[in-house]
C-alpha cells in the first residue's frame, strides 16, 4: 500500500485505462486496504462518531503517519483539547509529537472559544480562522489538515447561519488549497453529525462506532461513502492500542487464495501415518474436537513443538490457560515449549475471552499475526469464543480468521471443547463450523472396565487418503503416542482391557503352539511304534524263514537218503531196472 | 435605550483603554467596525482610549498568537479582564455590554 504515496497523480496518469481517484495513504493498518489506497487526496474527509470512539486518534495518526512515513507535514487544529493535552494523549499511542513539532512536521493549533467571553455585535465572518489556518499550512508546507472538532464553533459562536455559510466556504477553501483534510464531527441524533456537516463534506465520510453488546464493547469503522472510488462497505472492527489504530478488513476475497501441496508433520508419527503418511497440508485448517481432558491442548502443543524444532514460527492464542501453566503442563508429557519460546519461535498471546468482544478478539488476532508473521497459528480453545457470541457470529468470525490465515498460507490449528461425548461437534450443530475446517480430528474418552481412556479418529481430512481407524491416544512422559485398539464383542477395547486382550492373544498363540508340538510328538511316537512293529515282524519272519528252510533242507536230505538207500538195496538184490513197478508196490 | 458611561470604577476615567481591532483587509465589515468603535469610544471614553487596528492579512501569525477566529474581533486589553467582542459593532447595545460600559445597576439590561 505504500506504493500509493505522495505522487498519486503520476500513478493515476500512468493508469490511464481506468483513471483512479488520487489517494493519500493514511498509513493506518487496514484503513488503506478498505479505502483502496487512502483518503481522497486534496479533499476533505468527514470522520464522525459518538464521543470516545477514537475520532481524534484516527485523525492524529493520519497526520503523524503522513509526517513520518510519507513526508507530508500536517496541521492539527484542535477546538476541544489543548495542545498540551493532545501531546500527552497521543504519547500513549507511541507518537512523540514534541519532536515532530520541533522538526516542523506537525503544527498544533488550539482554537479556544469561550461563549461567555464573546459578545456578538453584528456581522462577522471566519476570515480569522482562514488566515490562521492558511498561515499554519504555509509555515510548514502542510499537505494534511485536521479540524477536530470544528462543530464546537457552534457552541462558541452565535448565529449558526453565518457559521454554516462560513464552514461551507472553509471546505471549499480547503479543496482549493489542495490539502487532504480530516474533519471530525460528533454524531447527531438522526444525522451523521450534529450540525449536518455531511451536507458540506461529501467526498468521503467515515463513521466510527463503539457499540456495547452483552457488556463487551467493540469498536467498528464504516465507510459511509467515498465519492469516485470503490470501497469496502462493511463495518470493520478496529483496535486502538499502544501502536495506534489497526483496522481489520473483513476478508471478502472470493476464495481465491493459493493452495499448497506441502505437508507439515503433526508431531505425532502415527498420526502422520494416519494422514496419508505425511501430516496436515500447509495452509490448511485443523480442528481438534473433544470433551474435557481428552488431550486437545496436548495435540496442539505437540504440533507447536515439532514446528518450532523445524524452525517455523508459531503463534499460540490461549483463551483459558496462562503461558506459564501451559508450559508446565506440557513439560509433564515431555513437550518442551519453554525453549521454543526462548528461541523466539513460539509466542503466546493469552487473554480471557471475556476481556473483549468477539470482533475485538478477531482484530487482536489479526494484528498479532501481522506482527509476528507465524507459519502456524494455534487457537486454544476456539469454543470459548462461543460463550461470547451466538453461533452465527462465531462462524462469521471464524470464517474471516480462516480466510485470513489461508491467504497468508498459515496453518491454523484450533481446539474445540465438546460438551458431550458425541462424535460430531454438536455445539455448532446449527452453525456447523466443520465446513470451514479441512482436517477434523475427534478425540473422545471411553469409559469401560472401570477406567477412562482416550481415543482419536479422523472425522475428515480434505485432499488426502486418511485412515478410517480409531486409535487409542496415550499421553506418555515422552509425548503423545497412538496405539491400535481392539474391537471385541463389548465394543472398542482400550487401556487395560486392551492390555488384557493383548495378553489373551499371547496365551492363545502359546496354546496353539503347544498343541502343534504335541501333535507332532504324537505322530513321531506312532511312527516309532510302527517301525518297531515292522522290525519285530521282520525278525519273526526271519526266524520262521530259517526254521522253514531248515525243515526243507532236512526233507530234501531225507529224500536223497531214501534214494541212496533204494539204490543200495537194488544193488544188493541185483534186480532188473524196473524201478517203477517196485516203486508202485 | 439611554447610553450611560459606567461609574462602577472611580478610576475608570483616568484609565486609558487599550483596544485592539482585528480586521482582514479593508473590506466593508472592517471599515464599519472601525467607524462604529470610534463612535462609541468618543461618546463614552473620549480622550481615554487607544485603538490599534491589526490587519491579519499583513500579520497572519497574530491570528494564531492571539487566538482569533472571527473577523472583525475587538479585544479590550486594558483594563483587565480582557474582553472579546466579535462582529462589526453595529449593535451598539451589545457592544457596550461586551465592553462593560453599560451600568450594571439601574440598567434594564440586567
Amino acid at each position: 500500500m505504500n506504493e500509493n504515496t505522495a505522487d498519486n497523480k503520476s500513478t493515476s496518469s500512468i493508469n490511464k485505462s481506468r483513471p483512479q481517484l488520487p489517494k493519500s495513504p493514511t498509513g493506518i493498518q487496514g484503513l488503506d486496504e478498505i479505502t483502496g489506497g487512502g483518503l481522497p487526496a486534496g479533499r476533505p474527509t468527514l470522520v464522525c462518531g459518538s464521543a470516545g470512539c477514537g475520532k481524534t486518534l484516527l485523525a492524529m495518526e493520519f497526520l503523524v503517519r503522513g509526517a513520518t512515513e510519507f513526508d507530508e507535514p500536517g496541521v492539527f487544529m484542535a477546538f476541544e483539547e489543548t495542545t498540551k493535552d493532545l501531546i500527552q494523549n497521543v504519547a500513549s499511542l507511541g507518537f512523540d509529537l514534541t519532536v515532530l513539532i520541533a522538526d516542523k512536521k506537525i503544527l498544533l493549533d488550539f482554537v479556544y472559544i469561550e461563549r461567555s467571553e464573546i459578545e456578538e455585535t453584528g456581522e462577522y465572518d471566519l476570515e480569522g480562522l482562514f488566515i490562521r489556518l492558511g498561515y499554519a499550512i504555509d509555515s510548514i508546507g502542510a499537505k494534511r489538515v485536521v479540524l477536530d472538532t470544528i462543530e464546537s464553533l457552534f457552541a462558541g459562536l452565535p448565529n449558526p447561519f453565518i457559521l454554516r455559510a462560513e464552514l461551507r466556504r472553509l471546505f471549499r477553501w480547503l479543496k482549493e488549497k489542495g490539502v487532504t483534510a480530516i474533519i471530525t464531527g460528533e454524531r447527531g441524533n438522526e444525522t451523521l453529525t450534529r450540525q449536518g456537516l455531511e451536507e458540506y463534506i461529501s467526498d468521503c465520510v467515515i463513521m466510527l462506532d463503539n457499540r456495547v453488546t452483552s457488556q463487551d464493547s467493540t469498536r467498528r469503522l464504516r465507510i459511509v461513502k467515498y465519492r469516485g472510488s470503490t470501497h469496502g462497505t462493511n463495518e470493520y472492527p478496529f483496535l486502538i492500542d499502544e501502536n495506534g489504530f489497526s483496522i481489520l478488513p473483513i476478508t471478502s476475497l472470493g476464495l481465491q487464495h493459493s493452495i499448497s501441496y506441502e505437508r507439515v508433520s503433526t508431531g505425532v508419527p502415527r498420526l502422520d501415518t494416519m494422514l496419508d503418511n505425511k501430516g496436515y497440508f500447509r495452509g490448511s485448517t485443523v480442528l481438534v474436537y473433544g470433551t474435557a481432558g481428552t488431550g486437545k491442548s496436548s495435540l496442539a502443543a505437540q504440533f507447536a513443538e515439532s514446528a518450532c524444532l523445524r524452525g517455523e514460527r508459531v503463534l499460540y492464542f490461549s483463551f483459558e490457560e496462562s503461558p506459564a501453566q501451559i508450559m508446565r503442563n506440557m513439560r509433564s508429557i515431555g513437550i518442551d515449549l519453554q525453549s521454543c519460546m526462548e528461541s523466539g519461535l513460539l509466542k503466546f498471546h493469552a487473554n480471557r475471552t471475556t476481556f473483549s468482544g468477539l470482533e475485538t478478539h478477531l482484530a487482536t488476532m489479526h494484528r498479532e499475526i501481522n506482527r509476528f508473521k507465524p507459519q502456524i497459528v494455534i487457537v486454544d480453545p476456539l469454543s470459548s469464543l462461543h460463550i461470547e457470541g451466538k453461533g452465527a457470529e462465531v462462524k462469521a468470525v471464524l470464517m474471516r480468521l480462516v480466510d485470513f490465515l489461508k491467504t497468508n498460507q498459515i496453518t491454523g490449528f484450533f481446539t474445540s471443547l465438546a460438551t458431550s461425548n458425541a462424535a460430531l461437534p454438536e455445539i455448532f450443530s446449527t452453525q456447523d463450523i466443520t465446513s470451514l475446517i479441512d482436517t477434523c480430528l475427534v478425540v473422545r474418552s471411553v469409559e469401560s472396565g472401570g477406567e477412562r481412556n482416550r481415543i482419536l479418529s479422523i472425522l475428515k481430512s480434505r485432499g488426502m487418503t486418511h485412515s478410517n481407524q480409531i486409535r487409542e491416544f496415550i499421553l506418555t512422559t515422552h509425548g503423545i503416542e497412538l496405539c491400535d485398539v481392539y474391537v471385541g464383542s463389548e465394543g472398542v477395547l482400550t487401556g487395560s482391557a486392551r492390555v488384557v486382550q493383548e495378553a489373551k492373544k499371547v496365551a492363545i498363540a502359546l496354546l496353539h503352539q503347544q498343541t502343534t508340538e504335541y501333535k507332532q510328538r504324537e505322530l513321531e511316537n506312532k511312527r516309532s511304534i510302527l517301525n518297531a512293529k515292522i522290525a519285530t515282524l521282520e525278525a519273526e519272519f526271519a526266524i520262521q524263514q530259517a526254521e522253514d528252510e531248515k525243515i526243507i533242507e532236512q526233507e530234501m536230505a531225507q529224500v536223497q537218503q531214501l534214494e541212496l538207500d533204494r539204490l543200495r538195496m537194488e544193488k544188493v538184490r541185483e534186480a532188473d531196472a524196473v524201478p517203477n513197478i517196485i516203486l508202485g508196490d | 435605550m439611554a447610553l450611560q458611561s459606567t461609574d462602577v470604577d472611580e478610576n475608570d476615567d483616568s484609565t486609558v483603554w487599550l483596544l485592539r481591532l482585528y480586521v482582514a483587509g479593508s473590506g466593508a465589515k472592517s471599515l464599519a467596525a472601525f467607524a462604529n468603535l470610534k463612535k462609541i469610544c468618543e461618546e463614552c471614553k473620549a480622550g481615554h482610549y487607544q485603538i490599534e487596528v491589526i490587519d491579519l492579512l499583513e500579520n497572519p501569525h497574530l491570528a494564531f498568537e492571539d487566538n482569533i477566529v472571527a473577523i472583525p474581533t475587538l479585544l479590550r486589553k486594558v483594563p483587565e479582564p480582557i474582553r472579546k467582542i466579535i462582529g462589526d459593532l453595529s449593535n451598539t447595545e451589545r457592544t457596550l455590554i461586551g465592553l462593560d460600559l453599560l451600568l450594571k445597576n439601574g440598567s434594564n439590561t440586567w
